[in-house]
Protein backbone atom coordinates (compact mmCIF):
# COMPACT_ATOMS: atom_id res chain seq x y z
CA UNK A 1 0.00 0.00 0.00
CA UNK A 2 1.29 3.50 -0.85
CA UNK A 3 0.84 6.77 -0.27
CA UNK A 4 -0.87 9.44 -2.19
CA UNK A 5 1.53 11.38 -4.28
CA UNK A 6 2.38 15.23 -3.63
CA UNK A 7 0.28 16.73 -6.41
CA UNK A 8 2.33 20.42 -5.42
CA UNK A 9 2.61 22.45 -9.16
CA UNK A 10 6.55 22.76 -8.14
CA UNK A 11 6.80 18.86 -8.09
CA UNK A 12 5.30 18.40 -11.19
CA UNK A 13 7.73 20.35 -12.92
CA UNK A 14 10.12 17.16 -12.40
CA UNK A 15 10.71 14.14 -13.94
CA UNK A 16 9.64 12.04 -11.60
CA UNK A 17 6.99 14.33 -8.79
CA UNK A 18 6.44 11.28 -7.13
CA UNK A 19 9.77 11.32 -5.55
CA UNK A 20 9.06 14.39 -3.35
CA UNK A 21 6.87 15.00 -0.69
CA UNK A 22 6.29 18.80 0.94
CA UNK A 23 6.54 19.47 4.41
CA UNK A 24 2.70 20.79 4.58
CA UNK A 25 2.25 16.98 2.70
CA UNK A 26 3.77 15.61 5.63
CA UNK A 27 2.06 17.24 7.94
CA UNK A 28 -1.25 16.24 6.40
CA UNK A 29 -0.06 12.74 6.17
CA UNK A 30 1.77 11.81 9.50
CA UNK A 31 0.73 8.52 10.82
CA UNK A 32 -1.49 7.32 8.03
CA UNK A 33 -0.84 3.25 7.69
CA UNK A 34 1.82 1.87 5.04
CA UNK A 35 3.78 5.57 5.21
CA UNK A 36 7.04 5.27 7.58
CA UNK A 37 9.41 8.59 8.02
CA UNK A 38 12.93 7.89 8.70
CA UNK A 39 15.30 10.58 9.98
CA UNK A 40 18.87 10.53 8.46
CA UNK A 41 20.99 13.14 9.40
CA UNK A 42 24.78 13.65 9.55
CA UNK A 43 25.17 14.24 13.11
CA UNK A 44 24.35 10.74 15.08
CA UNK A 45 22.35 12.67 17.69
CA UNK A 46 20.62 15.10 16.10
CA UNK A 47 17.18 13.16 15.95
CA UNK A 48 16.92 12.45 20.09
CA UNK A 49 17.56 16.40 19.88
CA UNK A 50 13.49 16.32 18.56
CA UNK A 51 12.41 14.51 15.70
CA UNK A 52 9.06 14.56 13.25
CA UNK A 53 6.65 12.98 15.83
CA UNK A 54 6.67 9.11 14.46
CA UNK A 55 9.73 9.39 12.82
CA UNK A 56 12.52 6.53 12.91
CA UNK A 57 16.18 7.00 13.06
CA UNK A 58 18.50 5.42 10.13
CA UNK A 59 22.02 6.27 10.79
CA UNK A 60 24.29 6.30 7.45
CA UNK A 61 27.16 4.71 9.39
CA UNK A 62 26.17 2.94 12.37
CA UNK A 63 23.10 1.13 10.07
CA UNK A 64 23.33 1.46 6.27
CA UNK A 65 27.44 0.40 6.35
CA UNK A 66 28.91 -2.72 6.52
CA UNK A 67 30.90 -2.12 10.46
CA UNK A 68 34.13 -3.78 8.80
CA UNK A 69 33.98 -4.15 4.82
CA UNK A 70 33.61 -0.54 3.22
CA UNK A 71 30.69 -1.78 1.52
CA UNK A 72 26.76 -1.42 2.82
CA UNK A 73 25.00 -4.15 4.82
CA UNK A 74 23.59 -7.09 3.25
CA UNK A 75 20.37 -8.32 2.11
CA UNK A 76 19.79 -9.69 5.95
CA UNK A 77 21.26 -6.63 7.45
CA UNK A 78 18.93 -4.18 5.64
CA UNK A 79 16.05 -6.59 5.84
CA UNK A 80 16.27 -6.51 10.01
CA UNK A 81 17.05 -3.15 9.77
CA UNK A 82 14.24 -1.99 8.07
CA UNK A 83 11.99 -4.55 9.69
CA UNK A 84 12.86 -3.37 12.91
CA UNK A 85 11.86 0.33 11.90
CA UNK A 86 8.38 -1.03 10.92
CA UNK A 87 9.04 -0.20 7.29
CA UNK A 88 7.72 -3.44 5.21
CA UNK A 89 8.40 -4.28 1.38
CA UNK A 90 5.18 -1.98 0.12
CA UNK A 91 5.56 1.11 2.99
CA UNK A 92 5.95 4.43 1.71
CA UNK A 93 9.18 5.51 3.46
CA UNK A 94 9.56 9.89 3.05
CA UNK A 95 13.10 10.55 4.49
CA UNK A 96 14.70 13.82 5.89
CA UNK A 97 17.67 14.96 7.16
CA UNK A 98 19.54 18.29 8.15
CA UNK A 99 22.24 19.89 5.89
CA UNK A 100 19.66 19.95 2.87
CA UNK A 101 19.06 16.59 3.23
CA UNK A 102 22.69 15.63 2.28
CA UNK A 103 22.59 12.40 4.17
CA UNK A 104 18.71 11.79 3.45
CA UNK A 105 19.46 11.25 0.00
CA UNK A 106 22.39 9.40 0.73
CA UNK A 107 19.70 6.98 2.76
CA UNK A 108 17.56 6.98 0.19
CA UNK A 109 20.30 6.13 -2.64
CA UNK A 110 21.04 2.85 -0.51
CA UNK A 111 17.04 1.99 -0.34
CA UNK A 112 17.43 2.30 -4.36
CA UNK A 113 20.50 -0.63 -3.91
CA UNK A 114 17.94 -2.61 -2.50
CA UNK A 115 15.27 -1.91 -4.42
CA UNK A 116 12.64 -0.18 -2.47
CA UNK A 117 10.38 1.16 -4.28
CA UNK A 118 8.00 4.27 -2.97
CA UNK A 119 11.14 6.06 -1.08
CA UNK A 120 10.40 9.87 -0.70
CA UNK A 121 12.69 12.76 -0.18
CA UNK A 122 10.80 15.83 2.32
CA UNK A 123 11.58 18.56 0.01
CA UNK A 124 13.73 21.14 2.65
CA UNK A 125 14.17 18.63 4.75
CA UNK A 126 14.62 19.12 8.49
CA UNK A 127 15.65 22.57 8.75
CA UNK A 128 12.75 23.64 6.63
CA UNK A 129 10.29 21.89 9.02
CA UNK A 130 11.49 23.58 11.89
CA UNK A 131 11.72 27.00 10.39
CA UNK A 132 7.77 26.82 10.08
CA UNK A 133 7.53 26.24 12.96
CA UNK A 134 6.18 22.79 12.73
CA UNK A 135 5.84 20.16 15.55
CA UNK A 136 9.23 18.34 16.74
CA UNK A 137 9.27 15.98 19.64
CA UNK A 138 11.90 13.96 22.07
CA UNK A 139 8.81 11.35 22.54
CA UNK A 140 10.40 7.30 21.27
CA UNK A 141 8.40 6.70 18.31
CA UNK A 142 5.72 3.76 18.47
CA UNK A 143 7.43 1.20 16.27
CA UNK A 144 5.96 -2.29 15.38
CA UNK A 145 8.24 -4.48 14.15
CA UNK A 146 7.63 -5.85 10.81
CA UNK A 147 8.68 -8.73 8.43
CA UNK A 148 11.19 -7.22 5.25
CA UNK A 149 11.83 -9.69 3.13
CA UNK A 150 15.55 -10.64 2.43
CA UNK A 151 15.92 -8.31 -1.44
CA UNK A 152 19.67 -8.79 -2.91
CA UNK A 153 21.73 -5.21 -3.60
CA UNK A 154 21.82 -4.92 -6.91
CA UNK A 155 25.07 -2.44 -7.36
CA UNK A 156 24.99 -2.45 -11.23
CA UNK A 157 21.99 -0.06 -11.86
CA UNK A 158 23.21 3.26 -9.78
CA UNK A 159 26.36 1.94 -8.65
CA UNK A 160 29.56 2.74 -9.99
CA UNK A 161 33.05 1.33 -8.47
CA UNK A 162 36.32 2.32 -9.41
CA UNK A 163 37.20 -0.13 -12.62
CA UNK A 164 33.36 1.34 -13.65
CA UNK A 165 34.78 5.05 -13.91
CA UNK A 166 38.26 4.10 -15.46
CA UNK A 167 36.27 2.46 -18.59
CA UNK A 168 33.71 5.43 -18.28
CA UNK A 169 36.40 8.12 -18.32
CA UNK A 170 35.23 9.77 -21.97
CA UNK A 171 31.69 10.38 -20.61
CA UNK A 172 30.05 12.44 -18.21
CA UNK A 173 31.66 12.74 -14.65
CA UNK A 174 30.49 15.15 -12.27
CA UNK A 175 32.69 16.09 -9.36
CA UNK A 176 30.27 17.39 -6.62
CA UNK A 177 32.93 18.49 -3.85
CA UNK A 178 33.65 22.09 -2.50
CA UNK A 179 36.17 24.18 -5.62
CA UNK A 180 38.88 23.61 -3.42
CA UNK A 181 38.98 19.97 -3.80
CA UNK A 182 38.25 19.90 -7.03
CA UNK A 183 41.37 22.08 -8.14
CA UNK A 184 43.38 19.73 -5.51
CA UNK A 185 44.50 22.58 -3.05
CA UNK A 186 44.98 22.00 0.45
CA UNK A 187 42.66 24.21 2.82
CA UNK A 188 43.86 22.56 6.18
CA UNK A 189 47.41 23.20 7.76
CA UNK A 190 50.15 21.16 6.91
CA UNK A 191 50.87 19.98 10.51
CA UNK A 192 47.35 18.79 10.68
CA UNK A 193 46.43 15.20 9.96
CA UNK A 194 44.01 14.71 6.85
CA UNK A 195 41.87 11.70 7.03
CA UNK A 196 41.17 10.45 3.19
CA UNK A 197 42.93 10.68 0.42
CA UNK A 198 46.82 10.72 -0.53
CA UNK A 199 46.42 12.74 -3.52
CA UNK A 200 44.48 15.92 -4.26
CA UNK A 201 42.80 16.99 -7.54
CA UNK A 202 39.95 15.36 -9.87
CA UNK A 203 38.90 12.62 -12.19
CA UNK A 204 39.77 13.81 -15.34
CA UNK A 205 37.39 15.34 -17.20
CA UNK A 206 34.80 15.91 -14.15
CA UNK A 207 32.99 18.68 -14.46
CA UNK A 208 32.85 20.75 -11.26
CA UNK A 209 29.59 21.10 -9.44
CA UNK A 210 29.13 21.69 -5.55
CA UNK A 211 26.36 19.62 -4.78
CA UNK A 212 24.57 22.36 -2.95
CA UNK A 213 24.33 24.64 -5.88
CA UNK A 214 20.84 22.58 -6.09
CA UNK A 215 19.46 23.74 -3.14
CA UNK A 216 17.58 26.39 -2.64
CA UNK A 217 18.23 28.79 0.49
CA UNK A 218 15.85 27.23 2.48
CA UNK A 219 17.33 23.55 1.77
CA UNK A 220 14.46 22.80 -0.82
CA UNK A 221 15.30 21.48 -4.42
CA UNK A 222 15.79 24.63 -6.93
CA UNK A 223 13.01 24.13 -9.75
CA UNK A 224 12.97 22.71 -12.59
CA UNK A 225 14.49 25.22 -14.73
CA UNK A 226 17.03 26.46 -12.72
CA UNK A 227 18.23 23.00 -12.40
CA UNK A 228 18.39 22.19 -16.45
CA UNK A 229 20.10 25.49 -16.18
CA UNK A 230 22.95 24.43 -13.71
CA UNK A 231 23.12 20.97 -15.56
CA UNK A 232 22.11 20.88 -19.39
CA UNK A 233 23.16 24.43 -20.08
CA UNK A 234 26.18 25.29 -18.29
CA UNK A 235 27.59 21.37 -17.66
CA UNK A 236 26.31 20.09 -21.05
CA UNK A 237 24.51 17.06 -19.83
CA UNK A 238 22.29 15.90 -22.45
CA UNK A 239 19.13 13.11 -22.12
CA UNK A 240 20.86 9.29 -23.18
CA UNK A 241 24.18 10.42 -21.18
CA UNK A 242 25.94 7.56 -19.45
CA UNK A 243 26.95 9.81 -15.96
CA UNK A 244 28.44 9.49 -12.65
CA UNK A 245 29.18 11.43 -9.85
CA UNK A 246 31.23 11.53 -6.95
CA UNK A 247 32.58 13.47 -4.31
CA UNK A 248 34.62 11.70 -0.89
CA UNK A 249 33.02 9.03 0.27
CA UNK A 250 29.61 9.37 -1.71
CA UNK A 251 27.28 11.14 0.50
CA UNK A 252 26.91 14.25 -1.36
CA UNK A 253 27.00 12.72 -4.81
CA UNK A 254 24.27 11.07 -3.29
CA UNK A 255 22.15 14.66 -3.69
CA UNK A 256 23.40 15.52 -7.00
CA UNK A 257 22.44 11.56 -8.18
CA UNK A 258 18.67 12.11 -6.79
CA UNK A 259 18.70 15.40 -8.57
CA UNK A 260 20.07 14.32 -11.99
CA UNK A 261 18.35 10.72 -11.84
CA UNK A 262 14.96 11.58 -10.31
CA UNK A 263 14.09 15.47 -10.86
CA UNK A 264 15.65 15.93 -14.39
CA UNK A 265 15.24 12.46 -15.72
CA UNK A 266 18.46 11.43 -16.69
CA UNK A 267 17.86 7.54 -16.39
CA UNK A 268 21.88 6.29 -16.28
CA UNK A 269 23.03 8.13 -13.73
CA UNK A 270 25.66 6.04 -11.06
CA UNK A 271 26.70 7.22 -7.91
CA UNK A 272 30.40 6.20 -7.13
CA UNK A 273 30.74 5.77 -3.41
CA UNK A 274 34.83 5.07 -3.46
CA UNK A 275 34.85 8.37 -4.43
CA UNK A 276 37.86 10.96 -3.78
CA UNK A 277 38.94 8.77 -0.65
CA UNK A 278 39.55 5.94 -2.69
CA UNK A 279 40.33 7.18 -6.12
CA UNK A 280 42.99 9.67 -4.63
CA UNK A 281 44.68 6.99 -2.67
CA UNK A 282 44.33 4.57 -5.60
CA UNK A 283 47.49 3.43 -7.81
CA UNK A 284 48.65 5.26 -10.74
CA UNK A 285 44.94 6.39 -11.71
CA UNK A 286 44.86 9.52 -13.71
CA UNK A 287 44.00 12.85 -11.46
CA UNK A 288 43.88 16.31 -12.69
CA UNK A 289 44.58 19.43 -10.40
CA UNK A 290 43.73 22.80 -11.39
CA UNK A 291 40.59 24.08 -12.29
CA UNK A 292 40.26 23.13 -15.82
CA UNK A 293 38.29 19.51 -16.74
CA UNK A 294 41.29 17.91 -18.38
CA UNK A 295 41.76 15.45 -20.83
CA UNK A 296 40.90 11.66 -20.85
CA UNK A 297 43.98 10.31 -20.84
CA UNK A 298 45.35 7.83 -23.47
CA UNK A 299 45.17 3.94 -23.22
CA UNK B 1 45.75 2.39 28.15
CA UNK B 2 47.76 3.34 31.48
CA UNK B 3 45.14 3.59 33.56
CA UNK B 4 47.32 4.97 36.61
CA UNK B 5 48.23 8.32 34.24
CA UNK B 6 44.45 9.50 33.39
CA UNK B 7 42.85 11.84 35.88
CA UNK B 8 40.16 10.63 38.16
CA UNK B 9 37.40 13.13 36.15
CA UNK B 10 38.37 11.36 32.80
CA UNK B 11 38.37 7.98 34.35
CA UNK B 12 34.61 8.54 35.66
CA UNK B 13 33.41 9.69 32.58
CA UNK B 14 34.88 6.83 31.00
CA UNK B 15 33.69 4.59 33.62
CA UNK B 16 29.90 5.87 33.24
CA UNK B 17 29.86 4.92 29.27
CA UNK B 18 31.42 1.87 29.86
CA UNK B 19 28.87 0.54 32.34
CA UNK B 20 26.24 1.58 29.73
CA UNK B 21 24.90 -0.53 26.69
CA UNK B 22 25.02 0.61 23.69
CA UNK B 23 22.25 2.90 22.94
CA UNK B 24 22.00 4.23 26.86
CA UNK B 25 25.79 5.65 25.94
CA UNK B 26 24.58 7.42 23.16
CA UNK B 27 22.07 9.22 25.82
CA UNK B 28 24.78 10.07 28.09
CA UNK B 29 26.54 11.40 25.45
CA UNK B 30 23.16 13.62 24.16
CA UNK B 31 23.65 14.88 28.32
CA UNK B 32 26.62 15.78 28.06
CA UNK B 33 26.29 17.74 24.74
CA UNK B 34 23.59 19.79 26.72
CA UNK B 35 25.94 20.43 29.69
CA UNK B 36 28.28 22.41 27.28
CA UNK B 37 28.94 25.76 28.67
CA UNK B 38 28.76 28.88 26.37
CA UNK B 39 31.52 30.97 26.06
CA UNK B 40 32.72 33.54 28.80
CA UNK B 41 32.02 36.89 26.82
CA UNK B 42 35.94 37.57 26.35
CA UNK B 43 35.89 34.40 23.45
CA UNK B 44 32.05 35.32 22.01
CA UNK B 45 33.34 38.47 20.99
CA UNK B 46 36.65 37.13 19.57
CA UNK B 47 36.34 34.14 17.12
CA UNK B 48 39.45 35.00 15.43
CA UNK B 49 40.97 33.48 19.25
CA UNK B 50 39.25 30.34 18.65
CA UNK B 51 40.82 27.67 16.76
CA UNK B 52 38.61 25.37 14.60
CA UNK B 53 38.77 21.58 14.34
CA UNK B 54 39.48 20.58 10.61
CA UNK B 55 38.63 16.65 12.24
CA UNK B 56 35.70 17.23 13.04
CA UNK B 57 32.94 17.37 10.04
CA UNK B 58 30.58 20.01 12.15
CA UNK B 59 32.13 23.81 12.70
CA UNK B 60 33.69 23.63 16.49
CA UNK B 61 36.03 25.84 17.88
CA UNK B 62 38.35 25.52 20.84
CA UNK B 63 40.41 27.71 22.89
CA UNK B 64 42.92 26.78 25.88
CA UNK B 65 43.61 29.30 28.54
CA UNK B 66 46.30 28.33 31.19
CA UNK B 67 45.36 30.55 34.88
CA UNK B 68 47.88 30.05 37.64
CA UNK B 69 49.23 26.44 36.48
CA UNK B 70 45.42 25.31 35.69
CA UNK B 71 44.50 24.43 32.33
CA UNK B 72 40.72 26.08 30.73
CA UNK B 73 39.42 24.73 27.97
CA UNK B 74 36.55 26.41 26.09
CA UNK B 75 34.75 25.19 22.78
CA UNK B 76 31.44 25.78 21.35
CA UNK B 77 29.91 23.87 18.39
CA UNK B 78 26.29 25.15 16.93
CA UNK B 79 23.50 23.11 18.91
CA UNK B 80 22.86 21.06 15.22
CA UNK B 81 25.74 19.29 15.96
CA UNK B 82 25.02 17.37 19.29
CA UNK B 83 27.41 14.56 19.18
CA UNK B 84 30.47 17.49 18.40
CA UNK B 85 28.87 19.38 21.40
CA UNK B 86 29.03 16.04 22.95
CA UNK B 87 32.82 15.55 22.57
CA UNK B 88 33.75 18.57 23.30
CA UNK B 89 31.47 18.63 27.00
CA UNK B 90 33.32 15.56 27.57
CA UNK B 91 36.97 17.66 27.27
CA UNK B 92 35.93 20.46 28.85
CA UNK B 93 34.55 18.30 31.97
CA UNK B 94 37.30 15.77 31.97
CA UNK B 95 39.80 18.24 32.06
CA UNK B 96 38.62 20.92 34.39
CA UNK B 97 41.19 21.91 37.42
CA UNK B 98 43.91 19.81 35.63
CA UNK B 99 47.79 20.82 35.63
CA UNK B 100 49.02 21.73 32.53
CA UNK B 101 51.41 18.41 32.65
CA UNK B 102 48.33 16.43 33.47
CA UNK B 103 46.90 17.64 30.25
CA UNK B 104 49.76 16.74 27.98
CA UNK B 105 49.79 12.85 30.04
CA UNK B 106 46.15 12.04 28.51
CA UNK B 107 46.97 9.20 26.34
CA UNK B 108 46.38 10.37 22.72
CA UNK B 109 43.36 7.15 22.52
CA UNK B 110 41.08 8.05 25.63
CA UNK B 111 38.45 9.15 22.88
CA UNK B 112 38.78 5.13 22.15
CA UNK B 113 38.33 4.16 25.60
CA UNK B 114 34.88 5.17 25.84
CA UNK B 115 33.13 2.19 24.07
CA UNK B 116 31.18 4.94 21.90
CA UNK B 117 32.57 3.32 18.47
CA UNK B 118 29.61 1.27 17.81
CA UNK B 119 26.99 3.72 19.05
CA UNK B 120 28.73 6.99 17.06
CA UNK B 121 31.21 4.86 14.77
CA UNK B 122 35.16 4.99 14.59
CA UNK B 123 34.96 8.23 11.93
CA UNK B 124 33.03 10.08 14.42
CA UNK B 125 35.03 9.26 17.35
CA UNK B 126 38.22 10.33 15.22
CA UNK B 127 36.52 14.35 15.57
CA UNK B 128 37.70 14.05 19.60
CA UNK B 129 40.70 12.43 19.34
CA UNK B 130 41.58 15.46 16.78
CA UNK B 131 39.52 17.94 19.64
CA UNK B 132 42.18 16.43 22.00
CA UNK B 133 45.45 16.90 20.22
CA UNK B 134 44.91 20.37 19.03
CA UNK B 135 43.89 20.89 23.16
CA UNK B 136 47.26 19.50 23.85
CA UNK B 137 49.26 21.63 20.91
CA UNK B 138 47.53 24.82 22.14
CA UNK B 139 48.78 24.19 25.84
CA UNK B 140 52.10 23.54 24.46
CA UNK B 141 51.90 26.51 22.45
CA UNK B 142 51.23 28.27 25.31
CA UNK B 143 53.45 26.86 28.18
CA UNK B 144 56.29 27.81 25.33
CA UNK B 145 55.38 31.38 25.04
Amino acid sequence: MSAEFDSAAKFAEYAHPERLVSTAWLAEHLGEPGLVVVESDEDVLLYETGHIPGAVKIDWHTDLNDPVVRDYVDAEQFAALLGSKGIARDTTVVVYGDKNNWWAAYALWVFTLFGHEDVRLLDGGRDLWIAEGRELTTDASDVTPVEYPVVERDDRAVRAFKDDVLAHLGNPLIDVRSPEEYTGERTTAPAYPEEGALRAGHIPTAASVPWARAAAGDGTFKSRAELDAIYRDEVGLADGDDIVAYCRIGERSSHTWFVLQHLLGFENVRNYDGSWTEWGSAVRVPIVTGAERGEVPGR
Amino acid sequence: MEQTTLPPALAEIRDDFLALGVRDRLQLLLEFSNELPALPERYADHPDLLERVEECQSPVFIFVEVADGVVHLFATAPAESPTTRGFASILVQGLAGLSVQEVLDIPADYPQSLGLAEAVSPLRVRGMTGMLARTKRQLRERVAA
